[in-house]
């Protein structure tokens, strides 16, 4: 059964959160200490001008009152209905909300990162490129505020309880996420607008400092935000047995799940915002006329795939700091998750991830055409696709699945006698780590192809490389192999913990080695837009994956909540509080991602249009005979 | 236009196909928890033990970790009646109970009471069980959920079911109404709502058809109280007859209540 939720629990939770999240922690330190100032404020400007009471007595009447007001309990009743699934509405505008706000706030992340390099190296195209990437975001920011705010009206309009009693929670911190809100637009804009003005010298530090101040309120937004997800999940300075609001502003906020998703989403929406702008940069090559355009939009789609699948490595490190932060908060809600009816989801997030490692590495593979010295190292191909392949079928077998009585006779037990062992997670995490080590050797690979390297201790250098490949690979199979299968249950989660750390060690032990072997470096020639146009199609299976996956796993983290609004104190009553099918959950993402891409297209378009100059009506008359004679 | 209409139908055909495979899986539904009227009346003993049955893999999501994967001791396994006898007589065991039905119950209740050398949770040297209180959300069975799961347990090894039948009628609440109502209802007011002071003399009541409960604890422990109160036929006091009722459907937060006001009510006679 779950662990049930003691303080202590609770506590060693937020230990563990580890100094990983200090930063968004920090962020939103300064946040709450504006939050709580304005709550003070409030209050001195309210109640105190009649009552006279001071600060101290304020806080204690606010607790008092706040333990005498239980968390609402309505009825099936209770709820606005509009004729409509409610959880079908907000479900929709909610991910449309999230799908804009994940993109608007990741890419000026690296789009401040490439800012740096062009700043930098001195090349123009940098400088270019991030500008574009801008475009984009900031055509998708009025959307999200759009979705923003439809959904807080319909949450307003369709919970009403359940709002009130956030709002009782959160108190005045949702003005300063308002006010927060008007100095991310701000800020936007001018960093947009005022790129070419300040482009170069001294003012072109002034524009890093605004893209910097922009991702940190941008950041500030996600975390205040993902307060809100995750006190709903494992609510925090409540009392737990009526649900009453007893703690402050901080208390409620810094739940143990609040860290792992704030680190979870940074890294996630990087990876998705690298995704999109790459659809753009490969629908903008493939509607390319002229040779520099297409060698332009290649170079920006390889960049983009960069990104996204730099930011995809770590990510199932940080999927795995939430799901032993929710297991340690409570055993029930993890296992709901992973072992339960929710499990079954983990089947298609398989095919979503494979299908993003498949795209991401197909597209290095055929990009290695653009250098001559690609063909030193086409023959590992083979092997990497062999192993990827193997990885998928691995993830996607099931432990076991519904059949009658008869074949499970047959079939000698509930698991198949081969396949069974496939189905459990040691398999399946061996299959993802090897999965993720070959994909960041395809990274490899890649990067060498365009060098010779030149530094005398290659030879050593190589087979430091390798070794440091071998080891891992046998570490991570043994560890899911000897701890997966021939100890007890209590082992098998610390084998992923030695897997993780030889995967790490794989990839920054390639990034120092390869930094240090490409000093001095021969660099050949690369023809950018000398690629084959299929290899555009990855670009769009990236970003359609991401968001396909996005929406499956929002739907499991929210799910595991079953028919509680907030887990254990405030239970959902609504007609809508039970799980739904395989089939409908699959309906509903389906749906909201084809949203997100029609949405997407009109983002596209408009930017494009934005570039759009029509010609004066005489010219454009003497340019289109002239085409008619030419 | 063209490559529009490639990028696009590329597109929604891969979306398509992600949804297709949610279509090739299982369907099941997490039914939301409803509300099961209890007519106790016509209840048998074979119907308690199969509730005892649905609520061991429904309700209350036992076999979600009791079973083959090792997450717990997977009780469907083993005859719980021995093994509950055998931790009873480990030199370890620091409960109370003395029987398979307390042990039963004590760990439903009390789970780090004695934690199965290898089942604590990670860092507590077993000591601390990662099982829930059984009777707390988000779990939050009632007194007569629990009885029927210790009556399927006891029943399904063939061992004879120790739990009495439940003879009134009741409501086997919700989890969610069980958790949501745990809205700060003092003891006076749970001795108004199951009616005590209609026979007993109590808070501003001097009825005489039950012992006064003034003094309850000057003539009886709190583990007799919560008997009495749990299973009132357990003992009678002198002079009066079996007209109590027992009440399924308070939960142990409840009852434990209810003692404690009496026991503390008494002292300040």
């Amino acid at each position: 059964m779950m662990a049930f939720i003691t303080p202590r629990r609770i506590r060693r939770a937020r230990q563990s959160a580890g100094f990983l999240a200090t930063v968004p922690t920090l962020i939103a330190f300064v946040v709450l200490a504006c939050g709580g100032l304005a709550t003070q404020v409030s209050a001195a400007e309210g109640d105190d001008a009649v009552t006279g009471v001071s600060a101290d007595e304020h806080d204690v009447a606010r607790t008092t009152a706040a333990s005498l007001s239980p968390a609402p309990t309505p009825q099936r009743e209770d709820y606005p209905s509009i004729g409509v699934s409610s959880r079908g509405i907000v479900w929709v505008i909610a991910q449309m909300h999230l799908f804009f706000g994940a993109l608007v706030l990741a890419v000026p992340i690296f789009v401040l990162v490439i800012e740096i390099i062009g700043f930098r190296t001195g090349d123009d195209r940098y400088d270019d490129m991030a500008h574009e990437f801008m475009k984009v975001s900031l055509t998708a920011y009025a959307i999200t505020a759009l979705f923003g705010g439809t959904l807080a009206l319909a949450l307003f309009l369709l919970y009403p309880h359940l709002m009130s009693y956030l709002m009782t929670a959160f108190g005045s911190q949702v003005l300063v996420y308002a006010g927060l809100f008007f100095l991310e637009s701000m800020l936007l804009y001018i960093y947009y607008y005022g790129w070419n003005a300040l482009r170069y010298g001294n003012r072109k530090w002034l524009h890093l400092t605004l893209g910097l101040l922009l991702n940190g309120v941008g950041t500030t937004l996600l975390v205040v935000a993902n307060s809100w997800t995750t006190f709903m999940m494992a609510p925090s300075g409540v009392d737990p047995e009526t649900g009453a609001i007893v703690g402050n502003i901080w208390e409620v906020m810094k739940g143990p799940l609040w860290n792992p998703l704030n680190l979870h989403r940074v890294i996630a929406n990087v990876a998705f915002g690298g995704a999109i702008v790459g659809a753009y940069a490969a629908f903008k090559f493939l509607s390319a006329k002229t040779p520099e355009e297409k060698a332009h939009y290649d170079w920006m789609g390889y960049s983009s795939n960069f990104i996204s699948i730099l930011a995809f490595l770590p990510l199932p490190f940080a999927g795995y700091w939430l799901m032993a932060e929710i297991y340690a908060y409570s055993q029930q809600m993890g296992i709901l998750a992973m072992g339960g009816i929710l499990a079954w989801l983990f089947v298609i997030q398989a095919v979503l991830i494979c299908t993003i490692l498949l795209a991401g590495n197909y597209y290095l593979w055929t990009g290695m055409a653009r250098s001559e010295g690609a063909d030193r190292y086409r023959w590992a191909i083979k092997y990497i696709a062999t192993v990827l392949i193997l990885g998928f079928l691995v993830w996607v077998t099931p432990h076991n699945v519904i059949y009658t009585t008869a074949e499970a006779v047959k079939l000698g037990g509930g698991n198949h006698p081969v396949l069974g062992p496939l189905g459990i997670m040691p398999a399946k995490n061996i299959a993802v780590f090897l999965m993720l080590i070959c994909t960041f050797l395809s990274f490899q690979l890649y990067r060498r192809a365009d060098k010779v390297i030149t530094v005398s201790w290659q030879y050593w250098g190589n087979a430091l490389m390798a070794s440091i490949y071998i080891f891992a690979i046998v570490n991570i199979i043994f560890a899911g192999v000897y701890y997966g299968y021939f100890t007890n249950t209590v082992y098998k989660v610390g084998s992923s913990v030695i897997q993780v750390m030889s995967t790490v060690v794989v990839i920054v032990a390639g990034v120092v080695i390869d930094s240090l072997m490409f000093r001095g470096a021969k660099t050949l020639h690369v023809s950018w837009g000398r690629v084959a146009e299929r290899s555009q199609y990855a670009l769009f299976a990236l970003p359609i994956a991401f968001t396909w996956l996005m929406a499956l796993m929002g739907y499991v983290r929210s799910s595991v909540r079953t028919h509680w609004h907030v887990y254990t104190v405030m239970p959902d009553k609504s007609a809508d509080n039970f799980i739904p099918t395989l089939q409908t959950v699959g309906n509903m993402v389906t749906l909201v991602t084809l949203l997100f891409l029609a949405f997407l297209l009109f983002i596209f378009w408009i930017a494009n249009l934005s570039g759009t100059r029509q010609l004066p009506v005489a010219e454009d008359a003497r340019s289109q005979h002239a085409g008619a004679v030419t | 236009m063209n490559v529009l209409a490639k990028t696009l139908g590329f597109s929604v055909a891969l979306v398509v196909a992600f949804g297709a495979v949610a279509y090739v899986l299982p369907q099941m539904e997490g039914p939301a928890p409803e509300q099961h009227v209890v007519n106790l009346d016509e209840l048998t003993m074979e119907s308690f033990v199969a509730m005892g049955e649905d609520l061991y893999s429904g309700k209350g999501t036992c076999s979600l970790c009791h079973n083959a994967l090792g997450r717990a001791p997977d009780m469907l396994e083993f005859n719980v009646t021995e093994i509950s006898l055998q931790r009873i007589a480990d030199p370890n065991y620091e409960g109370s109970a003395g029987n398979t039905e307390e042990y039963l119950r004590e760990s439903m209740l009390q789970p780090s009471a004695y934690v199965v050398a290898g089942f604590g949770t990670k860092g507590s040297n077993d000591t601390e069980s990662p099982m829930p209180v059984v009777d707390k959300a988000p779990l939050g069975l009632s007194i007569l959920e629990i009885d029927a799961i210790i009556a399927f347990l006891q029943d399904k090894d063939g061992e004879p079911v120790s739990v009495p039948l439940p003879v009134a009628t009741a409501t086997v609440a919700p989890v969610a109404e069980v958790t949501a109502s745990a809205a700060p209802q003092g003891p006076e007011e749970l001795i108004v709502k199951f009616g005590c002071a209609a026979c007993h003399a109590v808070l501003d009541s001097q009825a005489a058809l039950g012992p006064d409960l003034n003094d309850i604890a000057t003539r009886l422990s709190a583990a007799e109280i919560r008997e009495s109160i749990a299973n009132p036929a357990a003992v009678i006091g002198d002079g009066f007859i079996v007209i109590m009722p027992e009440f399924p459907a308070m939960t142990v937060g409840e009852l434990e209540m209810i003692v404690a006001f009496l026991t503390v009510a008494d002292e300040t006679l």
